[in-house]
């Protein structure tokens, strides 16, 4: 297996040499036409409306409307983490290495890109779109007009809740290998269940901000010690 | 007069000295190739050659080497800007008004110390979705797909202890979401379920320094910003460089 090889002298210097330079004039520039923020001096009496996190973090605080923050601010970041880090390890598919390729692995490639999209869409929602009292406004929109705020919302009652949060951990771990078996035996038994857990939770986040946009649930598990 | 100059070049050339710099000339040749990357610390970092792909940005995006770069960027106008920052509260947001109106070209340094940090936090998620793309983090190079994750976790907490050094109101009130999120963690936090702690020592406290956000937290946040985090960055960025070669080079189709 002989492949075509060059010097990484000067041909790629050049070009990490070029891309410096580029980027140093881009950040040169950048920071003489853009000041970055300051406001008034720090005052812990007086909140600003809205606070927001850094625009990284800002879907997370977005999440913060859908889920209590020890899910939104802990639970989920946690979990992601994780989540990334098992990739390698969960995704024994030996298509595709070292190419772009979509036939080849859709199964990765449609999971993947749409935890990616989600974190910016929600980084998007709350950074762009969130105003005083964390209110939708649209970016035309003024913030000095009060939006109303809460509706009523409800939760389901436990029973309830527990049978729709079993339905759909059971239903979606045991559905795939029902109606074909391949995905199953592609993984193992354990690789497929933590994987399909961690996707299944992933696809819960939007699921649980439609449940609440469309029916006003908020909660859908009460429980004593924790509410989800 | 021009003989005498090249004999003085040459004698140079030859000089104990010279040699004892340059190991090698600087001729066109295969071998000084190879010697200009083996002989020289920083481009060691590179193989002497690579396949062909490796040169196409539009396989590598080269969004891990611009992350590198950024980082350099932001340790180089960090160090400028610890001459000029006290970390307590009586002084930060005011060193950060002088920077703007009295050190020459310090709003300058400021600010790509700013957009830079915001541009790496970027560049690094991009980073991440090329390698996922192309399948690079399959075996041999799974390990160096979890050092990247961590290199992300770091550079976000390297630009979330860096947001409240300023102490304005837009920083003061993020990390108070913040923090109050860490108050809600699950058993370290005094507000979170099944919590075993109360507000005088649980994550909260142990990361703010105390129960308010004040002149502790402060200090933890640019201790952490300045020395503990960029420490840890360094270790995992060179031990994900080193992975690099030793799992066998830039990934490649088969």
């Amino acid at each position: 297996m002989k492949k075509q090889k060059t010097y990484v002298w000067p041909d790629l210097v050049f070009k990490e040499f070029l891309m410096i330079i580029v980027l140093t004039i881009i950040l040169i520039i950048w920071g003489l036409i853009m000041n970055a923020p300051l406001r008034e001096i720090a005052a812990p009496g007086r909140s600003e409306n809205p606070s927001k996190a850094p625009w990284y973090f800002a879907g997370l605080q977005e999440l913060l409307v859908y889920f209590d923050p020890w899910i939104a601010g802990v639970m989920i970041p946690v979990i992601i983490a994780a989540g990334l880090i098992i990739i390698p390890y969960a995704d024994t598919n030996p298509q595709g290495k070292g190419g772009y390729t979509f036939s080849l692995r859709r199964f990765a490639v449609v999971n993947f890109l749409f935890g990616f999209l989600l974190w910016w869409a929600l980084i998007f929602i709350g950074y762009f779109l969130r105003g005083p009292n964390w209110q939708l406004y649209l970016p035309w929109e003024s913030w000095e007009t009060v939006k109303e705020t809460g509706n009523h919302l409800r939760s389901l009652s436990p029973a309830v809740g527990l049978v729709c949060i079993s339905f759909y951990f059971g239903l979606g771990i045991l559905l795939p290998p029902l109606m074909s078996i391949d995905l199953y035996l592609l993984y193992g038994s354990l690789r497929y269940i933590v994987v399909m857990t961690l996707i299944l939770l992933m696809y819960a986040v939007p699921l649980k901000i439609l449940l609440r946009l469309a029916f006003n649930i908020r909660y859908v598990l009460v429980t004593p010690w924790f509410n989800i | 007069m021009l003989k005498e100059g090249k004999n003085i070049w040459e004698k140079l050339k030859d000089s104990n000295l010279y040699k004892s710099i340059f190991r090698h000339s600087y001729e066109d040749t295969t071998k000084n190739r190879a010697l200009q990357v083996r002989s020289n610390i920083f481009l060691h970092l590179h193989p002497v050659s690579v396949p062909e792909h490796a040169f196409k940005i539009r396989f590598t995006w080269c969004m891990g080497g611009i992350t590198f770069f950024l980082f350099l960027v932001e340790a180089f106008t960090g160090v400028f800007l610890m001459f000029y920052y006290h970390p307590v509260p009586e002084f930060a947001y005011h060193d950060m008004k002088y920077l703007e109106f009295d050190v020459p070209f310090g709003i300058i340094l400021r600010n790509i110390h700013r957009w830079a940090a915001h541009l790496m936090v970027f560049t690094i998620i991009l980073h991440m979705l090329r390698v996922f793309l192309a399948g690079s983090y399959k075996p041999p190079r799974e390990f160096n797909w979890v050092v990247g994750v961590v290199l992300i976790v770091l550079t976000f907490l390297l630009s979330f202890t860096g947001y409240l050094l300023p102490w304005d109101q837009l920083s003061y009130w993020a990390i108070t979401v913040a923090a109050n999120m860490m108050g809600a963690a699950p058993f370290i936090g005094h507000e979170g379920p099944f919590s075993v702690v109360n507000k005088y020592n649980d994550i909260r406290f142990v990361v703010l320094g105390g129960t308010e956000i004040g002149a502790n937290a402060i200090l933890r946040f640019y201790v952490m910003h300045i020395i503990v985090l960029p420490a840890a960055a360094i270790i995992f960025m060179a031990v994900h460089f080193w992975r690099i070669r030793k799992d066998g080079g830039i990934s490649g189709p088969l």
